[in-house]
């Protein structure tokens, strides 16, 4: 049988993505404790905790003051400075079960964040709760998502039940207005020696770009949210995230994508791909880096059915935005139609 | 429209004026503050949004007129301009609320419209050297001039918001405000005559 085991155990907060624990006599349940992330102060009896390996890498670890029986794998700790930045988090002269658990406000923690804003959602005090965010904290998150380690999990290690707002949305900002400026001073330099070139700033394309980017930003998230909450009620996932982390991971995400458009004004083909593969490949990284823990316990078609469209889509939006902002270089566009043939129709028409 | 002067001047009472010779006195005032950004309270204590709005119709106005018969990619049309300012403005003075600052909503939004004239005085400049001719030399005079009237856009509404920010939050929003001037001077700079 499953049983809650919150209640009896000194959960960590910040690493401990799921709030069921499964143990039971059974082998086929066992597998679903693998990968919890479980501190123990008291005596636990043996029979009541069965852990399986982690697998490595996963972050995961499992521990057992009273019970040394139980299988003791290691961790892959924060380092010791995002220790010591979040240590204000923490309380006090716990470090020995900090190597382990992370944060320790056990029951006062949420597993599941987002669950701690309890200000009313109609007060301004609840949305400042989703800018609770330090300058060196958004650096952090965005050097996260610019190089990915492999095996860390960007938001295990770097969001941590604190997802903010401020990063994707003026991430998204940012990157509109760095595909439209780029594409236009790009598309100015490739059009400079013709004759027939006037140029135009191409405004409206700012807001195009804007309804992509925010749209892909804050509707794909939502729809993979759904996703995950739809399969998490069938299967039961160790990993779920909330739906201010999936927003958060998207937009850092994205971050990668701005110094590529800038690059993209270089009016070589085979310079822009090899950005845009590069780029692809680094935000993809994160992206799959923080869900595939969420799926792997899924069906195997369908975590790599939900990981190849996360993927697919992540490709489509810089395939899409290379595509439409940046002319393609050293190609002889047509002679813009000239009105005077237009003209001659009409007149035609109307004798 | 507002009620004005309480006080026994010969041509008052309670009647509405649109706009006195008083107001234009405050806002030239703080005109007068934004080009000499120095430490005053005065442009944030009696915060007016007159001067924001003569600003941002004179800046959407001159923006009028280039590349006019082109239809799908001119430039901004008189309500972007005035939907970009006044949008932009109402974002970053939430990003800043948010943030935790303390400066109230109207008092942030009078500095941001406020901290526009410099980059109206640029597109002022810029409109003249067109007149002159449209080659590289008058493309690079507009450069440095908009640069320039940038760097003092940002300089001057970061001089009045900076104080009002949690200490470790300054960079979060001062960046917006970047962003912000960073677009007007790209229009600005982008402006072509037909």
């Amino acid at each position: 049988g499953r049983r809650r085991k919150r209640k009896r155990l000194r959960l960590a907060g910040a690493e401990l993505y799921a709030n069921r624990v499964f143990s039971s006599p059974t082998g086929g349940r066992e597998q679903r404790a693998a990968g919890l992330l479980i501190g123990c102060r008291g005596a636990v009896p043996a029979a009541s905790l069965r852990v399986t390996e982690a697998a490595a890498g996963s972050g995961w670890a499992v521990g057992s003051k009273a019970n040394p029986d139980a299988t003791t794998i290691s961790i892959d700790e924060p380092t010791e400075a995002h220790k010591k930045q979040h240590s204000r988090r923490q309380e006090p002269g716990r470090e020995e079960d900090d190597e382990l658990l992370g944060t320790d406000d056990s029951d006062k923690t949420e597993l599941l964040a987002g669950q701690k804003k309890s200000a009313p959602f109609w007060t301004f005090e609840y949305y400042q709760t989703f800018f609770d965010v330090d300058t060196y904290q958004v650096l952090d998150r965005i050097k996260g998502s610019v190089f990915p380690v492999p095996g860390r999990n960007f938001v295990r290690l770097y969001v941590r039940s604190n997802p903010d707002l401020y990063g994707p949305f003026w991430i998204c900002a940012t990157l509109v207005f760095a595909i439209a400026v780029s594409g236009n001073l790009s598309n100015f330099f490739i059009h400079l020696g013709r004759p027939t070139y006037h140029y135009v700033p191409e405004f409206r394309k700012v807001s195009i770009a804007a309804t992509t980017i925010y749209a892909y930003a804050w509707l794909v998230p939502l729809a993979l949210w759904g996703f995950l909450m739809w399969r998490n009620s069938k299967v039961m996932n160790i990993v779920s995230y909330s739906f201010l982390e999936i927003v958060c991971v998207y937009g850092y995400s994205l971050f990668v994508y701005i110094p590529t458009a800038i690059l993209w004004i270089i009016p070589q083909k085979v310079v822009r791909w090899v950005l845009m593969i590069f780029s692809l490949c680094l935000s993809g990284s994160v992206l799959v880096m923080t869900f595939w823990p969420a799926v792997r316990d899924d069906n195997r078609r369908i975590a790599l059915a939900t990981m190849g469209t996360i993927v697919l889509l992540h490709a489509l939006l810089s395939v899409g935005c290379l595509a439409y902002f940046f002319d393609a270089p050293e190609v002889d566009f047509p002679a813009p139609i000239i009105p005077a043939h237009n003209g001659t129709t009409l007149i035609t028409k109307v004798k | 429209m507002r009620v004005s002067c309480w006080r026994s001047l010969p041509t008052c009472g309670l009647q509405s004026t649109l706009f006195q010779l008083r107001d234009l006195k405050a806002v030239g005032k703080k005109f007068v503050h934004v080009m000499y950004p120095k430490k005053s309270s005065a442009l944030l204590r009696d915060w007016d949004l007159w001067g924001p709005l003569v600003l941002c119709v004179s800046l959407a106005l001159m923006l009028q007129g280039g590349s006019a018969d082109s239809k799908e990619d001119g430039g901004p049309q008189f309500a972007e301009v005035f939907v970009i300012i006044w949008f932009g403005a109402v974002v970053i003075t939430l990003n800043s609320k948010l943030l935790g600052g303390t400066i109230s909503f109207f008092q942030s939004l009078c500095v941001l419209g406020y901290c526009v004239l410099p980059l109206t005085v640029a597109m002022l400049v810029c409109r003249l050297v067109l007149l002159a001719g449209s080659g590289t030399v008058s493309f690079i005079i507009r450069l440095i001039v908009v640069i320039a009237m940038f760097a003092w856009s940002t300089l001057a509404s970061t001089a009045f918001l900076a104080d009002s920010q949690p200490p470790h939050r300054k960079a979060l929003v001062v960046y917006p405000i970047f962003l912000f001037y960073f677009v007007i001077s790209w229009m600005i700079l982008t402006f072509t005559p037909q």
